[in-house]
């Protein structure tokens, strides 16, 4: 939604892989007959993942014909929640928490190495199309504060140190392990095994 | 100090697996038919004598909750629907035991689905919690591949669906009828109440919306008794509840304890204490962001249940508990919950969408000190404003954390003004 002021090149059309059809059609049989448009959720984050993680307008057309929407309510839904991504974004898209339980240990210090080691500001896309940066409200993970989001995962327990080199990692194009930095079990209390 | 043997969610840290034949060994799906053969009367009596309070933050009655569903259908169906857009600042305990303890919910869902006559229960699970959703769908295919869900549920004669539904990102869905428009694919905007959820709620049908956390417990209640229940914790207070311990603690931590137990008893067993000792406690937020801050001279002796943090003008909220030492810019930290309502206001009712800009931008300045004493007051009164002139919790929610603040540290913002009039700038709280 914050990218969604930015000028974008919007390809032609859209439609769903071949695969990402029958997921689709699967979808829609989870809601009761007629109730298709609760589907619309679902299927803009499938059109998401099919399109390197944001949502071209094509695919909000595609998905409101396929749905029997407006466009204009499927536009609607595509502003309203943050995890539309209205222009195109880094290979590894980070989402910084910034708020209260983070901040209080730390968050400021996760964002200056977010974005000394990544080498954007705050909604900004690296030239080399690798990273990208927001700050987000609440993840929900406040005992493993602080908290980063890359794509679909989580990575708790950070430090400015910790952080940089997983995103030092991913520049090298190595793996990187999700979860706690510390080596915590979920959110048990440290040493508790 | 609550005993191992009174623990609900035995895997909350995820020491065990998640999968159903772990899940049966910690006891779950253990006699559920039975437990269906009761009959819906007993089940709801049962969760009603237990003393469960909603786990989602209002802590209304569970079982009186259930009993607003329609006995018999008018031609509709009914529906239950879980809370688990988890998105309340120091709130996480939904997502282990949807991570680690899936079994609980799900078995919570067919009983009290059972029980409200329902037809499927939809699960709302925040977008963000991706991992948490994979392993979710895994446990409901297992229950429908066990035969424990779907047709003839558990062997009872009873057809019962579970369906996840994933959100995309907003708190505002958290709010039940937000969370309602938001599963009918519309924008996360709460309705007018009434109708209510149990009159017209998913697609105009009845509905019941439960915390996670309210619905993963009821199995267990029902097979060691409401009494074994409400003879935890106090009165009006009982059971187990799952605490976030976040902010300047050694450790913090998710952890299920008795209801009722001292706020300093908490911390200090369970989170390794406040950093730097007790004596460097500021302050607490004991409930979520949306409940009021209180000083250390209250954390001193509170207990942490609904009652007592509702006597000294708090709440337990959903139990979230975030601790701020002596270190903590008390002002700064509140400014942080004032952008977050700003941020998450859905813009639906005046008072809110623009109320929360206004304390936000207000706050920034208390922040810096840049500010008139008078206009502390004048930020009190626009807080009035938005509390209770909006159709849902989130105006109030936006305005208590500053009316806590204001409560107890108005001295300090107070300095922080004359400091900065005599042009000594920004001082550390």
């Amino acid at each position: 939604m914050s990218a969604a002021v930015k000028k974008v090149d919007q390809p032609e059309s859209f439609t769903f892989s071949k695969e990402n059809l029958a997921k689709a059609e699967k979808i829609i049989t989870k809601y009761p007959a007629g109730r298709q448009q609760s589907a619309v959720l679902p299927l803009l984050d499938l059109a998401q993942r099919q399109s390197d993680n944001w949502l071209p307008k094509a695919a909000m057309d595609y998905v409101a014909e396929m749905l029997d929407m407006a466009p204009i309510r499927v536009y609607e839904v595509a502003t309203f929640y943050t995890m539309f991504n209205l222009a195109p974004v880094g290979k590894n898209h980070i989402q910084i928490c910034r708020t209260t339980p983070c901040w209080l240990r730390g968050s400021d210090d996760v964002t200056k190495a977010c974005k000394d080691h990544a080498g954007v500001n705050i909604s900004e896309t690296s030239a080399d199309g690798l990273f990208s940066l927001v700050e987000v409200e609440c993840l929900g993970a406040c005992v493993n504060a602080p908290v980063v989001q890359i794509n679909d995962h989580y990575y708790e327990d950070l430090t400015a140190t910790s952080i940089a080199k997983i995103i030092e990692d991913l520049k090298a194009g190595h793996v990187v392990k999700p979860g706690s930095q510390i080596g915590r079990k979920c959110s048990a209390p440290v040493g508790v095994k | 100090m609550l005993a191992d043997k009174d623990k609900i969610f035995t895997n909350l840290y995820g020491f065990e697996d998640f999968g159903l034949k772990a899940a049966k060994k910690r006891g779950d799906w253990d006699g559920t038919k039975k437990i269906l053969a009761k009959g819906a009367d007993w089940i709801i009596q049962e969760v009603k004598d237990s003393g469960l309070r909603g786990r989602g933050g209002a802590g209304f009655s569970t079982g009186m909750k259930w009993s607003f569903m329609p006995k018999k259908s008018d031609g509709r169906p009914s529906y239950l629907v879980i809370n688990a857009d988890e998105s309340e600042p120091g709130t996480c305990k939904d997502r282990d035991m949807l991570r680690n303890d899936p079994h609980k919910l799900l078995e919570g869902c067919l009983i009290g689905g059972f029980a409200m006559n329902a037809v499927a229960a939809y699960i709302y699970i925040r977008g963000e919690y991706y991992d948490e959703a994979m392993i979710l769908q895994h446990a409901i295919e297992e229950a429908y591949d066990a035969g424990l869900i779907g047709k003839n549920a558990c062997g009872s004669g009873y057809d019962f669906e579970i369906i996840l539904h994933r959100g995309a990102g907003a708190y505002i869905c958290g709010e039940e009828t937000a969370l309602l428009e938001s599963l009918e694919g519309k924008k996360g905007m709460p309705r007018l109440k009434p109708p209510f959820p149990a009159g017209a709620g998913l697609y105009g049908c009845p509905t019941t919306v439960n915390n996670v956390e309210s619905v993963a417990v009821v199995p267990t209640i029902l097979r060691r008794g409401a009494k074994w229940f409400a003879g935890i914790g106090r009165p009006n207070n009982t059971g187990t509840k799952v605490f976030c311990i976040s902010g300047h603690v050694n450790n913090p931590c998710n952890v299920e304890e008795a209801m009722s137990i001292p706020l300093k008893e908490l911390i200090e067993k369970h989170a390794g204490g406040v950093r730097g000792g007790w004596d460097n406690l500021l302050a607490v937020i004991p409930g979520g962001s949306s409940v009021p801050v209180i000083p250390k001279s209250i954390c001193d002796t509170v207990l942490m249940d609904f009652d007592a943090l509702k006597d000294v003008k708090s709440g337990l909220g959903t139990a979230a508990v975030i601790v701020m030492d002596k270190s903590t810019d008390i002002v700064a930290a509140i400014a942080k919950l004032s952008k977050f309502y700003m941020h998450e206001s859905c813009g639906q009712c005046t008072p809110c969408r623009e109320g929360t800009g206004w304390l936000y931008r207000m706050m920034v300045r208390m922040v810096n000190g840049d500010a008139t004493i008078d206009e502390i007051d004048r930020l009190e009164e626009i807080t009035r404003q938005i509390e209770g002139h909006t159709i849902c919790a989130l105006g109030d929610a936006a305005a208590w954390p500053v009316q806590g603040l204001i409560r107890h540290f108005r001295p300090v913002m107070e300095e922080r003004i004359r400091n900065y009039k005599a042009g000594q700038g920004r001082v550390a709280a």
